[in-house]
C-alpha cells in the first residue's frame, strides 16, 4: 500500500533559524541547533518586551524558563501570547521549594526503595525568592516553541493574578493548582475545588502536607524487596548477550 | 371444508387463545434466538453466545432466560408502585392483540375481521402506552425522557407505516387481511397471473416504506433512540429488573414477530404460495408464512445491527419531508392506476 | 388562619380578600407558569456509559437543548503528582503506566526521556526502535478502540466488537513484547527491559495488515455511512483559535485545521525524524473531522511501524547506567505526541535517587476543560458524540 507522502519529515520552522547557531552559556548538548536559535530569539524579545518584569530568563534544554515578577505575572502571558505567537496554554502549576520533613524510618539501613529527600531548600532553574513558586508552560502551534514561566509567591498569602483572561484553558490549571497548593488566584471567575472533596483540609501537594498511606504504614521497601545484588557487577547484561538475541535485525 | 369441525364457541375461544399467547412467545424466542444471538454473533464475531451448551451455542437462550427470573424484582423506591407493574404486561398486551387478526390459512385465523389491518395498526399502537407508564412511574429522569421520545416518535411513524398499507388497501380493495392475501393469490400483474400478485412486486415502495416505518415502530435501530443504551441507558426500561424485564424483551421481539408478519401478509401475499390451494394450504400455510416472516425479519435485523441512531429531530424531519410526502405520491399514483386499468 | 377553605399554602395572607383584577392577573401568571417549562438537571454520570468511567456531567435542559453543563472530575484522582515525590525514578513509570490506561507504554516514553536527559544519557538505537514501534502499536491500540466506540456511542454496536476484535492483534504484539497487556512497564531509564522475542517483527508485519483492514472497514461501516455523517458533522465544532487557548491537543485539535504534531513539529524525539509520514488535519472542527484524522492517523502510524521494522538496527537494547539510579540536579520539561494528545513532564530533580517534584501534563484534562464551552445548545444524543469524539481517559484526566 502506498500514501502520498505530504508533509513528511521535521520541519524546520523558519529559513534563518537554521543558518545562525549561537553560544548560549547553559545550553545542554541535547538541545539542537535550531531550537537554540529559537531559545535566543525567545530570550531577546522577552527581555524587549517585559523589561524590568524579568528576574532570570535562562534557556533550558529546548525551552526557555523566564522568571517574571509576580506584578508582571499577567503581562508575561500576555507578551507571551501576543509577541512570541505562544497561542498554546500547556499548564498551569505550582510548586513547593521546600523540603519535606524527615519521614520516621526512611533510608533506614540502606533502604533504596524510599528516595532520599533533599535537607535543605535549594532553588530550581531561573532562582526562587521562598517556598512557593507558581509557573506555567505556554507553546507556539506556529513556531513550535515553547516557554516555561516562573513567579514567585508571598509564603503567607500566596496569590497571583489569573491567566483565565488570556488563555480561557488555563481555567482548570488554575483550579487544580489553587486546592493543591492554597494559591489564589485573583480574577479567576470560578474558583471552587475541582478534585478534591468539599470538606478536604489542607493542600496535599505542599511538601509539609504528609502522604497518608505513608504514615499509617511505612513503604515495605526492605521487606518485601529482594536484596540487592553485590555492587562489584553494577552493569545489567551485557551488551554482548542483547546483541545475539536480534531475530529480526 | 374438512377442518371446520362442529364445536362449541367456549372451545373455539380456548383454542384461539391458547394459540395466541403461544405464538407471541415463541415467535419472540425464536426471533431472539435466530437473529440477536446467531446472525448478529456472525455479523460481529462474538464468541460468547455460540459457546454455551455445546453445539452451536443453543443454552445461550434458555440460560439467558433463566438469569432474568432469578434476578431481584427491584423497583425503584419513588416510583409509582401499581403503573410501574402494569406498564410491562401493557406492552405486551398490544403484542399478543395483533396477531389475533394474522391469518395462517384459509381457514386458520384467529378472528377473521372486517377492519383486520386497520385494527392490527391500531393495537400496536397501544404499546406506546405502555412504554409511557414505564417511564413515567420509574421516577428517573432518563425513563422520562425515554418516554417521551418514543411519544414523540409514534406521532411521526403511526402516519406513514398507515400510509404505506393504504396502496395495498387500495389494490386489494378490502381492510380483511384474509381478502388482502386472497387478492394476492388470485391477482395478476397487468393481466399476468402466474405467481399471482405478490404486493412487494406493484407496491414496492409501500413495502420499503412500511418496513422504515415499522422500524420506527419498533424501536430499532436507527430509530431506537427511545432505547438508546449509548445515551438514555435503556430508557424507559432502566429500573425494570428480572422477570418484568423479560416482559419488556418478550415484547420488543414479539412485535417484531408480529410486523413482519403483518409484512409478510401485506406485500408477500402471506401463507399462500402459486398452486397450492384448499387443505394443502391450510396444512403448509403457518409454514410459508413463518418462512416469509423470517425473510421480512432478516431485513429488519440486518438494518439494526448495521446502522447507527439518528437523532430525534432527525428522525421527525425524515417522517414529515421524506417518508409522508413519498407515502401519498403512492396512494396517488396507486389510485389513478386502479382507476386506469 | 384563613377561614376560606383554602389549601395551606393561603396561610400566610391572613386578610383574604378577593380582587377580580387581581385574580385575572393572577390567572395570566397560572397560564405563563404552564407554559414555561422549567429546566431539568440531569447528572449523566459518573455511572454511564457514554463517560468511559466516572466523568460526571451535571446538564441543564430545557427540553432535551442543553442549557448549561459542567463537568465534574475528580471521582478517579490518585495524585500521581504527589506519590511521584515518594518514589524513585524506575518505581515511577509503573504509576504512569495507570495515567493514560489505553496507552500506558506511550505514557512512559516522556517521563523516562526525561530522565535521560537529565542524567545526559540516551538509550541505544535499537531501543529506541523499538520504544517507536511499541508507542506506534499503542496509538493504533488505542485508536482502534475508538474507531468501534464512537460507532457504538452513535447507535451501531457491530463496530465496537470490529474494534475490539481487531486490537486483540495489537493487545498480543505488546503482550509478546512486553509482557503486559495494559501496563508493560517495560521501558528503564536508559532503554529498555528486554529485546524483543523471536519472530516478533514477522508477526508484527502481518498484524499490520488487520489494521490496514480494520481501517478499510471503519472507514465503509461508519466514517462512510449517511447516518454517521449526519449525526457528527457539524457536531462540537471547536474553532482552531479557541481550542489552541484551551489547551486542546492531539488529534482534536488537528481535525480543527492546526497543524501540529510534535512528533514532527515538537523537540525530536525517539526516531520519528527519520520517519516518512503525513500529519493529517481536516478544517472543519467537528466529531466527523475528528474521526476521520484519527482513522487516518491509524493508517500512518501502521505505516510508521513498518518502516520501523525495516529500519530497527542489532544492537544492545540498554545503555550503561549505575545500578542505583540517582537523577543529577535540574529540571526538564519533557513533551510527547500521545495519541490522546500532548503528554508531558515537568521533572525538577535535587540530586536524589527520586523525583522533587512531577508535574504531569495530561492531555485528556485540556481536551474537556473545553465541554461547559462545547456543550451549550446541542441535544442530549450530541452530548455523547461529542464526548465520543473528544476521545478521553478518565485516567488522564483524573491523573
Amino acid at each position: 500500500m502506498s500514501w502520498p507522502n505530504a508533509g513528511g519529515g521535521r520541519r524546520s520552522p523558519l529559513p534563518d533559524e537554521t543558518t545562525t547557531p549561537t553560544e548560549t552559556p547553559g545550553v545542554e548538548e541535547v538541545a539542537v541547533v535550531p531550537v537554540s536559535a529559537n531559545a535566543q530569539e525567545i530570550l531577546n524579545l522577552i527581555n524587549s518586551e517585559l523589561g524590568a518584569g524579568v528576574i532570570e530568563a535562562i534557556p533550558l534544554f529546548s525551552d526557555v524558563v523566564v522568571r517574571v515578577r509576580p506584578e508582571a505575572w499577567r503581562q508575561a502571558a500576555e507578551v507571551a501570547r501576543d509577541k512570541l505567537a505562544c497561542d498554546y496554554i500547556t499548564f498551569v502549576s505550582g510548586i513547593d521549594w521546600m523540603p519535606a520533613p524527615k519521614e520516621e524510618g526512611a533510608e533506614a539501613d540502606g533502604d533504596t526503595s524510599t528516595p532520599a529527600q533533599p535537607t535543605e531548600m535549594t532553588p530550581g532553574a531561573a532562582g526562587a525568592a521562598g517556598r512557593f513558586q507558581v509557573f506555567a508552560h505556554v507553546q507556539s502551534t506556529t513556531r513550535h516553541w515553547g516557554i516555561t514561566f516562573k513567579a514567585d509567591l508571598d509564603e503567607n498569602d500566596p496569590h497571583i493574578e489569573s491567566w483565565v483572561s488570556v488563555y480561557p484553558g488555563a481555567d482548570w490549571h488554575e483550579r487544580e493548582c489553587a486546592e493543591m497548593f492554597g494559591f489564589k488566584f485573583d480574577g479567576h471567575p470560578n474558583l471552587r475545588l475541582l478534585y478534591l472533596p468539599a470538606a478536604f483540609e489542607g493542600h496535599p501537594l505542599r511538601k509539609d502536607f504528609p502522604l497518608l498511606a505513608r504514615v499509617v504504614k511505612p513503604w515495605p521497601g526492605i521487606v518485601n524487596v529482594e536484596g540487592m545484588p553485590e555492587s562489584d557487577s553494577p552493569e545489567p547484561d551485557s551488551p554482548a548477550a542483547a546483541t545475539t538475541e536480534n531475530p529480526g535485525a | 371444508m374438512m377442518l371446520a369441525l362442529e364445536i362449541g364457541w367456549g372451545t373455539t375461544l380456548a383454542i384461539k387463545t391458547l394459540v395466541v399467547l403461544t405464538i407471541i412467545p415463541l415467535g419472540a424466542l425464536i426471533l431472539g434466538y435466530t437473529f440477536l444471538l446467531k446472525m448478529m454473533s456472525h455479523m460481529q464475531s462474538r464468541l460468547g453466545p455460540m459457546d454455551p451448551g455445546g453445539f452451536h451455542g443453543w443454552f445461550q437462550l434458555v440460560g439467558d432466560g433463566l438469569k432474568f427470573l432469578q434476578k431481584e424484582d427491584i423497583m425503584p423506591a419513588q416510583a409509582d408502585r401499581k403503573v410501574f407493574a402494569m406498564a410491562p404486561a401493557v406492552v405486551v398486551l398490544s403484542t399478543f392483540l395483533i396477531f389475533a387478526v394474522i391469518p395462517m390459512g384459509p381457514d386458520l385465523v384467529v378472528e377473521n375481521l372486517d377492519v383486520g389491518i386497520f385494527y392490527a395498526l391500531a393495537v400496536s399502537s397501544l404499546s406506546v402506552v405502555g412504554v409511557l407508564m414505564a417511564g413515567w412511574s420509574s421516577a428517573n429522569k432518563f425513563a422520562l425522557l425515554s418516554a417521551l421520545r418514543s411519544a414523540a416518535q409514534l406521532i411521526a411513524y403511526e402516519l406513514p407505516l398507515l400510509l404505506a398499507t393504504v396502496g395495498v388497501i387500495i389494490q386489494a380493495g378490502t381492510l380483511n387481511l384474509q381478502e388482502i392475501v386472497l387478492a394476492q393469490q388470485n391477482g395478476a400483474i397487468f393481466g399476468w397471473s402466474g405467481i399471482g400478485d405478490p404486493f412487494i412486486l406493484t407496491q414496492f415502495v409501500g413495502f420499503t416504506l412500511f418496513l422504515v416505518a415499522a422500524q420506527a415502530e419498533l424501536s430499532q435501530t436507527p430509530f431506537d433512540m427511545p432505547v438508546a443504551e449509548s445515551e438514555l441507558v435503556s430508557g424507559y426500561m432502566v429500573e425494570y429488573t428480572g422477570f418484568r424485564f423479560l416482559f419488556f424483551f418478550i415484547g420488543e421481539f414479539g412485535t417484531a414477530f408480529a410486523f413482519a408478519a403483518i409484512a409478510a401478509t401485506l406485500f408477500l401475499g402471506g401463507w399462500s404460495i402459486p398452486g397450492v390451494t384448499g387443505d394443502m394450504a391450510n396444512i403448509l400455510g403457518p409454514f410459508v408464512l413463518f418462512a416469509k416472516l423470517m425473510a421480512v425479519a432478516f431485513l429488519m435485523f440486518w438494518v439494526r445491527f448495521t446502522y447507527p441512531r439518528l437523532r430525534e429531530d432527525q428522525l421527525q424531519s425524515l417522517a414529515w419531508k421524506v417518508l409522508i410526502p413519498i407515502g401519498l405520491i403512492n396512494i396517488l399514483i396507486t389510485g389513478i392506476l386502479k382507476v386506469a386499468i | 388562619m384563613s377561614t376560606t377553605g383554602t389549601p395551606a399554602a393561603g396561610s400566610t395572607s391572613p386578610d383574604f380578600t378577593i380582587d377580580p383584577g387581581s385574580m385575572r392577573h393572577l390567572a395570566q401568571a397560572q397560564v405563563n407558569v404552564e407554559l414555561d417549562t422549567g429546566d431539568m438537571i440531569l447528572n449523566l454520570g459518573p455511572q454511564h456509559p457514554a463517560t468511559h468511567g466516572t466523568l460526571r456531567l451535571v446538564v441543564r435542559l430545557d427540553g432535551e437543548r442543553v442549557i448549561s453543563a459542567d463537568p465534574i472530575i475528580g471521582y478517579m484522582h490518585r495524585g500521581y503528582e504527589k506519590i511521584t515525590e515518594f518514589r524513585t525514578y524506575p518505581q515511577v513509570t509503573t504509576l504512569i503506566n495507570r495515567i493514560d490506561w489505553l496507552s500506558s507504554f506511550a505514557n512512559e516514553v516522556p517521563f523516562v526521556s526525561a530522565a535521560e536527559k537529565l542524567m545526559d544519557i540516551e538509550a541505544p538505537p535499537r531501543a529506541q526502535y523499538i520504544r517507536t514501534i511499541l508507542t506506534e502499536l499503542s496509538r493504533i491500540a488505542t485508536f482502534l478502540l475508538f474507531l468501534g466506540e464512537m460507532g457504538l456511542q452513535v447507535g451501531a454496536l457491530t463496530p465496537a466488537f470490529y474494534g475490539f476484535r481487531d486490537r486483540e492483534h495489537i493487545l498480543n504484539l505488546i503482550e509478546s513484547a512486553t509482557g503486559g497487556r495494559f501496563h508493560p512497564n517495560f521501558n528503564r531509564i536508559g532503554g529498555l527491559k528486554d529485546d524483543l522475542p523471536w519472530g516478533w517483527l514477522a508477526e508484527a508485519r502481518s498484524a499490520m495488515q488487520v489494521v490496514f483492514d480494520a481501517c478499510d472497514t471503519f472507514e465503509n461501516l461508519v466514517l462512510g455511512n449517511e447516518i454517521f455523517a449526519a449525526r457528527c458533522k457539524g457536531i462540537g465544532i471547536i474553532p482552531a483559535k479557541l481550542g489552541v487557548a484551551y489547551g486542546v491537543s492531539g488529534s482534536n485539535l488537528r481535525a480543527s485545521g492546526v497543524d501540529w504534531d510534535l512528533r514532527r513539529d515538537g523537540d525530536p524525539y525517539l526516531v520519528y525524524p527519520e520517519l516518512d509520514f503525513k500529519v493529517w488535519t481536516h478544517p472543519d472542527g467537528d466529531s466527523f473531522s475528528r474521526y476521520f484524522v484519527r482513522l487516518q492517523e491509524t493508517r500512518e502510524s501502521a505505516r510508521m511501524v513498518l518502516q520501523c521494522l525495516d529500519a530497527i538496527p542489532a544492537g544492545p537494547v540498554m545503555t550503561k547506567v549505575p545500578l542505583i539510579i540517582k537523577v543529577p540536579a535540574g529540571e526538564v520539561w519533557v513533551e510527547n505526541e500521545n495519541p490522546l494528545g500532548q503528554m508531558g513532564y515537568y521533572v525538577v530533580s535535587k540530586g536524589g535517587t527520586g523525583p522533587f517534584r512531577v508535574k504531569i501534563r495530561s492531555a485528556s484534562f485540556s481536551n474537556i476543560s473545553i465541554l461547559p464551552w462545547l456543550l451549550q445548545g446541542v441535544y442530549v444524543p450530541d452530548v455523547v458524540t461529542i464526548l465520543a469524539g473528544l476521545y478521553f481517559i478518565l485516567g488522564d484526566i483524573d491523573r
